[in-house]
């Protein structure tokens, strides 16, 4: 028992770091922007696949470096030529051509990579057991991952706080009237900070390849979780989409480890055994079964109850 | 007689910034008034309180007698209210006709009915004519609100305002960013519509307040330090201190 | 300010143009009802008829979902949601009427989709409609999703992998009308497409409809006329809620299968393209893009893998460079059609559509090339493409194509302006014949 707590808490930070490694980014840019990139999760699929393919040649670690600057720099550019034409016409037409994005990035993935799963394997050097805990092993790559999430908070942290560009950044998002009043050029701190956004996900996709597969469906799997944990989160709010990431990070992962019905669960909650036959299929089911809708459910429930989400001060 | 508008103690904060901080004013009914006050002195601000935009943090709000503190936007706007923007609020992308038909639905009954015809509905679409004409705006009727010009959207602003027949008439800085002459067909078009109304207004074009107001209410700093016929504040030394080097309408 | 003409005239005018445009108003609806009751006669090719009944479920599918976007101002990215469920019910209802448990007619199928749909819509839009924007967006997102796994729960609802199939020919029949045959199912389709369509049109005529674009535009200012802009947003939710249910009993009726596939977001992004491309603005628009988009997807996908790709190409160059969409273009040419000019802009139009022809031809055999290369399932190199045979392998049909790309594309920029300089000119109030 306490095997499976222990290690449904790591495996839980593990998913949940990386959550808000893809929520961070798409934290920003709307709370810079305004606009839900919907495309994200896309430029997490681009990070994966462009890593897998450089690694093949230049090895794993440069590819780490140099496939985030090329998603990057291709999100950057996705916003000068298409979003910024847009963003007059509002945010559901913004909405509108992030989504046109990515269904343009899941076509060409297809097309240049296939459809079947590409083998996209954890390196040799990170390859091994970090530590033993009632027997199971804990992978080293997974505490490598937890790694670089934690680098990039703080990365992040650092930048938006420290540095005159993060000054920036920050009045940008309330003000940018103001801001390209006092001589700066906010389009041009838009475009950067989008393709920051992208290269965030982007990293977070070079990570993740190998450990949650590298397929062309991957962007929409991990996609609509990504957008539940910034609403839950509250729009625009960094802590907000942490706290989100973490717990439905963790959430998840204990949920899937469950073997036990949904009927034993209600009926610890008080439900009587009688009710098994009114919920019949969803009686007999196992929570591992339901731990996909999970964060569905916590976003409406979130959403009935507190409009803005957790930590949310913006409308959208 | 009961007040048309009666606030009684009225406090807002926004954070740790006081911006009303303990506002008594009573509008009687049938006169047409003007607040006036120094720039950030919360004028908007209580304009929103009392149309429910914006929740009192403590005092009271009564429309005709009837307490309406809190109250949510629409149902305030039920009882007989009605209020215009500073920054032209219309519906760009629907016709002007259209704009101010909007005005007009609940006031007349429709509420959310989807078993009746719009254009059939012949009272509609009389009191839409005849705003429309009182606006001037009749040559436009057909054409999207957005390409109106600046002066016809704040006129088309006044029409939905005051097409529904609400009888308290809350206009603020109807003239803003206006050219004289426009001021005056505004003003002529402002004492039209509100006869027989009750009308609080925010203006600074001094020039449209002495025309139009019978009292005039002066907010400083969140409080309304005095609230009189326009002689007797003209001679009041407090608005005076307060309100000095205040420029003759808007340029 | 003139004077205002005595009030008692006013009313008499009013009646009085409203007389004269009776004819000009419904003509558009006769002319319709028209066109679908001829149009088996005039396309008489076998195969037209399944693809005509297609496109009938499409129409009233995106006319359904413009409720929600080009009325509304809503973005859903689950509207299928409701297009499913409206269909498994009806599968559901015409298996319990097959069975003599229930008196249900083939072709009153469609009321009890759209009474399901309009049943999950009022159920989900008590949470999905108290926002609007973003919000409102991902909230669809994540009804499309929850019901995605809970259609892997419910087994007995949703069949499992397998779906829910039915039957027509068991139903009890209605004035002894069979709908054994494809034409017969097209008659119903159509009268059902007709009836909807004429539904929604009224509906958006109605004061609550009305108001609905009026929050679109602005929901502050709705609210200070008196409107909740949470109470029309929901009353729009279900009604676009119950239409869709509609298309998805005609699409009950019409493949006598349901499965999770069409409640997916799959289904909710097809939607959402057909829709903006046939433009969002004007009420036919979509129409037109269930038409176009039903059109390239039957034809399409026998020609090439990659049609989704084509279609996505599409609906971005309509975001970016035609956000009215199809429809809007049109009624963009409206003043020149009104004043007779409009014989003006064939020239410059067929040029540009030329020269769109050879950007095109050049851009999709380069994808196509790509594709044969990367699926290497060709070991000949050869593909069949624009009617002659292309070797991947040699360099000059990559020559060939990216030259007419390139050429197609330059071309565009010299004569795409000409052409919106020529539209501006046709337009023109008061410019001579």
């Amino acid at each position: 028992m306490t095997q499976l707590i222990v290690f449904s808490i790591l495996n839980g930070l593990v998913f949940g770091m990386l959550l808000f490694m893809l929520s961070s980014g798409l934290t920003l840019i709307f709370g810079m922007m305004g606009v839900l990139n919907f495309a994200h999760a896309s430029f997490y699929m681009l990070g994966a696949y462009v890593a897998y393919t450089l690694g093949l040649r230049i090895g794993f670690w440069p590819a780490l470096i140099l496939a985030p600057l090329l998603v990057g720099l291709l999100g950057a550019l996705i916003e000068r030529h298409g979003l910024r034409r847009v963003h007059r016409f509002g945010h559901v037409a913004e909405l509108i051509f992030t989504f046109g994005v990515a269904i343009l990035i899941e076509e060409i993935v297809q097309l240049v990579w296939g459809r079947p799963a590409k083998s996209y394997q954890v390196p040799p050097s990170l390859d091994f057991p970090l530590f033993h805990l009632f027997g199971s092993a804990f992978p080293a790559y997974k505490a490598f991952m937890l790694v670089v999430a934690v680098a990039i908070f703080v990365f992040i942290f650092l930048i938006l706080t420290r540095t005159r560009a993060g000054l920036i950044i920050q009045a940008s998002l309330t003000h940018p009237g103001m801001v390209a009043m006092l001589g700066h050029n906010v389009p041009r701190v838009f475009m950067i900070v989008f393709g920051i956004g992208c290269g965030l996900a982007a990293v977070a996709g070079v990570i993740a390849g190998p450990v949650l597969g590298t397929f062309p469906g991957m962007a929409l799997v991990l996609g609509s979780v990504v957008f539940v944990v910034v609403v839950v989160g509250g729009l625009g709010s960094l802590s907000g989409a942490f706290v989100a990431s973490l717990l439905i990070g963790i959430v998840q992962t204990f949920a899937v480890a469950l073997n036990i019905s949904v009927g034993n669960v209600l009926m610890g909650l008080g439900v009587p055994a009688g009710a098994s036959a009114a919920l019949h299929d969803v009686w007999k089911v196992t929570v591992a079964q339901v731990a996909p809708i999970l964060p569905y459910l916590l976003l409406v429930l979130v959403l009935m109850v507190r409009p803005t989400g957790l930590f949310g001060t913006r409308e959208s | 007689m009961t007040p048309a508008l009666e606030l009684a103690s009225v406090y807002k904060a926004f954070g740790n910034t006081s911006i009303i901080r303990g506002v008594n004013l009573t509008i009687e009914p049938g006169t047409r008034q003007a607040l006036i006050g120094p720039n950030g002195a919360g004028k908007s601000t209580l304009f929103n309180l009392i149309t429910g935009k914006y929740p009192v943090n403590s005092g009271t709000i009564r429309l005709k007698g009837e307490d309406v503190t809190g109250l949510t936007p629409y149902d305030i706007n039920r009882r007989g209210l009605s209020r215009s923007f500073q920054v032209t609020n219309i519906f760009p992308r629907m016709t002007v006709f259209e704009n101010i038909r909007c005005g007009v639905l609940w006031a007349l009954g429709y509420r959310y009915s989807f078993w009746h015809r719009a254009d059939a509905a012949h009272d509609a679409t009389a009191r839409t004519e005849q705003v429309l004409e009182q606006l001037n705006l009749t040559a436009r009727r057909a054409m999207p609100a957005g390409v109106l010009s600046y002066a016809e959207q704040r006129a088309l602003e006044i029409g939905i305002t005051i097409a529904g027949g609400a009888d308290v008439i809350l206009l603020d800085e109807p003239t803003a960013g206006m050219s004289h002459s426009e001021t005056e067909h505004v003003v002529q078009l402002i004492r039209e519509v509100t006869q027989g109304k009750t009308l609080l207004m925010v203006e600074h074009d001094m020039s449209v307040v002495f025309n139009l107001a019978d009292r005039i209410a002066v907010l400083v700093y969140g409080e309304v330090i005095a609230h009189d016929t326009p002689e007797r504040i003209r001679a009041d030394a407090r608005v005076q201190e307060a309100y000095l080097g205040v420029p003759q309408g808007v340029a | 300010m003139s004077a205002p003409a005595p009030a008692a005239a006013r009313p008499l005018a009013v009646a009085d143009v409203a007389r004269v445009g009776v004819l000009r108003r419904y003509g558009v609806w006769l002319a319709a009802a028209g066109a679908l009751i001829v149009l088996p006669w005039i396309v008489r090719t076998g195969a037209a008829v399944p693809i005509m009944n297609q496109m009938g479920i499409a129409i009233v599918f995106a006319l359904s979902f413009n409720m929600l976007l080009g009325q509304g101002g809503m973005l859903s990215f689950g509207h299928a949601v409701y297009f499913g469920l409206g269909g498994f019910i009806a599968a559901h209802a015409l298996n319990l009427a097959g069975r003599g448990g229930l008196y249900l007619p083939v072709p009153l199928l469609p009321i009890v989709g759209g009474l399901g749909g309009l049943a999950f819509a009022a159920l989900f839009g008590t949470f999905s409609t108290s926002r609007a924007g973003t919000v409102f967006s991902m909230v669809s997102l994540a009804v499309a999703e929850l019901m995605a796994a809970s259609s892997l729960i419910f087994d007995r609802f949703f069949g499992g992998e397998e779906g829910i199939t039915t039957n027509r020919a068991k139903a009890p029949l209605l004035l002894g009308l069979e709908f054994t045959r494809d034409r017969q199912v097209y008659y119903l389709i159509a009268f059902w497409v007709f009836v909807a369509a004429v539904a929604m049109y009224a509906f958006s005529r109605t004061p609550v409809g009305r108001m609905a674009n009026a929050v679109r535009d602005n929901p502050e200012r709705a609210e200070f006329v008196g409107y909740s802009q949470r109470r029309v947003r929901y009353i729009s939710f279900c009604a676009a809620g119950l239409f869709a249910g509609v298309a998805g009993g005609l699409f009950a009726l019409n493949y006598e299968i349901l499965t999770a596939e069409n409640m997916g977001l799959n289904a909710s992004g097809a939607v959402l393209l057909m829709t903006y491309i046939g433009g969002i603005g004007a009420f036919v628009g979509p129409v037109f893009g269930a038409i176009i988009f039903t059109f390239l997807q039957s034809m399409l996908s026998d020609y090439t893998g990659m049609w989704l790709l084509y279609v996505g190409i599409l609906f971005l160059a309509t975001v970016l460079w035609a956000p009215v969409g199809l429809a809007g273009i049109m009624m963009l040419h409206a003043p020149a059609w009104r004043a007779g000019r409009i014989g003006r802009l064939v020239a410059p139009y067929a040029v540009v559509g030329a020269l769109g022809l050879v950007a095109a031809a050049g851009i999709i055999g380069l994808l196509e090339m790509i594709h044969v290369v990367i699926a290497a399932d060709t070991p000949s190199g050869l593909k069949r493409m624009f009617w002659t045979t292309v070797n991947v392998r040699a360099v000059t049909s990559w020559l060939v194509f990216l030259a007419l790309a390139a050429a197609g594309a330059a071309g565009l920029r010299w004569a795409g302006p000409r052409a919106a300089t020529a539209l501006g000119e046709a337009n023109r109030p008061g410019a001579s014949r």
